[in-house]
């Protein structure tokens, strides 16, 4: 059982990921740090609305920020990209599914269209 | 030959705010890979719906301005599902774009999708692009069936809180 502080960390932590905007920007730290106006480019969003976003994300321990000369890049935590890979997890599993049944369709065509090696060359392939 | 391996993995991406595209290598020729995707026969065996969910009709007319309609029913209860659209583009063996509503629309709008395939030795790698009407409405779609994943994550954050104290 969780205790109320690990509680209101969860809860923290899934209002964090209610948002669309804000778990786009965890996908997109999850492929390396980046600053406000990295994150802000590609949302079309202004820094001070992406910078509360942040802040949101930092208080729900999902990211945090590092220190560097002139720049402030933003990090995603090891437990936010545990669900980050959680949530593409069931569209994973559908296709996976999907793919390896793909798989075998593909080698059942295989065995119908090619001749085996050790068969002759006497497989007549004319057809009008 | 050599035993079975596990398969490759789906690499999954977001390109844009819109966009979602998913990423795997298929150890066949283009020309297979691409018969596989487009011909009812094929798809109808592996385009499956979750578990318990067979694929009763597939029908597939692969030219610019053709349809397709894919309907899938729950064996359990016979509940259907149905989605289909107009296909755009045919470029036999490389390309195909698509437009894709469901019967009963769980995300709203239309979707573009958009299949390519490129052969080296032997393998093909097959990407599907889908571009949705919204970046929430490709949100939904990712997040279908979370549900389960937000149990699972749970679980896990659990794990890893408890692991801390």
């Amino acid at each position: 059982m969780a205790s109320v502080s690990d509680q209101a960390q969860l809860d923290a932590l899934f209002g964090a990921l209610a948002d669309p905007t804000r778990r786009a920007i965890l996908a997109q730290l999850a492929g390396g740090e980046a600053t406000v106006s990295e994150l802000a480019e590609p949302y079309g969003l202004s820094q001070p609305t992406i910078s509360k976003h942040l802040k949101v994300l930092e208080t729900a321990g999902l990211i945090s920020t590092g220190r560097d000369a002139t720049r402030r890049p933003r990090r995603i935590e090891a437990n936010a990209l545990a669900l980050a890979e959680g949530w593409f997890e069931p569209f994973r599993a559908l296709w996976n599914a999907r793919y390896k049944a793909l798989d075998s369709v593909l080698e059942e065509m295989d065995a119908a269209q090619a001749p085996q090696p050790p068969r002759p060359l006497s497989k007549r392939r004319r057809k009008r | 030959m050599t035993p079975e391996t596990s398969s490759p993995r789906i690499t999954i991406t977001t390109p844009s705010d819109r966009e979602l595209r998913w990423v795997r290598s298929f150890r066949a020729p283009i020309s297979r890979v691409f018969a596989a995707i487009t011909e009812p026969e094929y798809v109808k065996r592996w385009l499956l719906g979750p578990e318990g969910w067979s694929m009763p009709a597939c029908e597939i007319d692969l030219r610019p301005g053709g349809r397709y309609r894919y309907v899938w029913r729950r064996d359990r209860d016979g509940k259907q599902m149905g989605m289909g659209g107009v296909f755009q583009e045919v470029s036999s063996p490389s390309r195909v774009t698509f437009t894709e509503t469901f019967d009963e629309a769980w995300y709203s709008g239309h979707a573009v999708g958009r299949y390519e395939l490129h052969e080296e030795r032997g393998v093909t790698v097959f990407v599907q692009t889908m571009q949705y009407e919204s970046s929430a409405v490709r949100d939904e779609v990712l997040r279908s069936g979370l549900e389960d994943g937000i149990v699972k994550s749970h679980q896990r954050l659990d794990a890893l809180l408890l692991d801390e104290n």
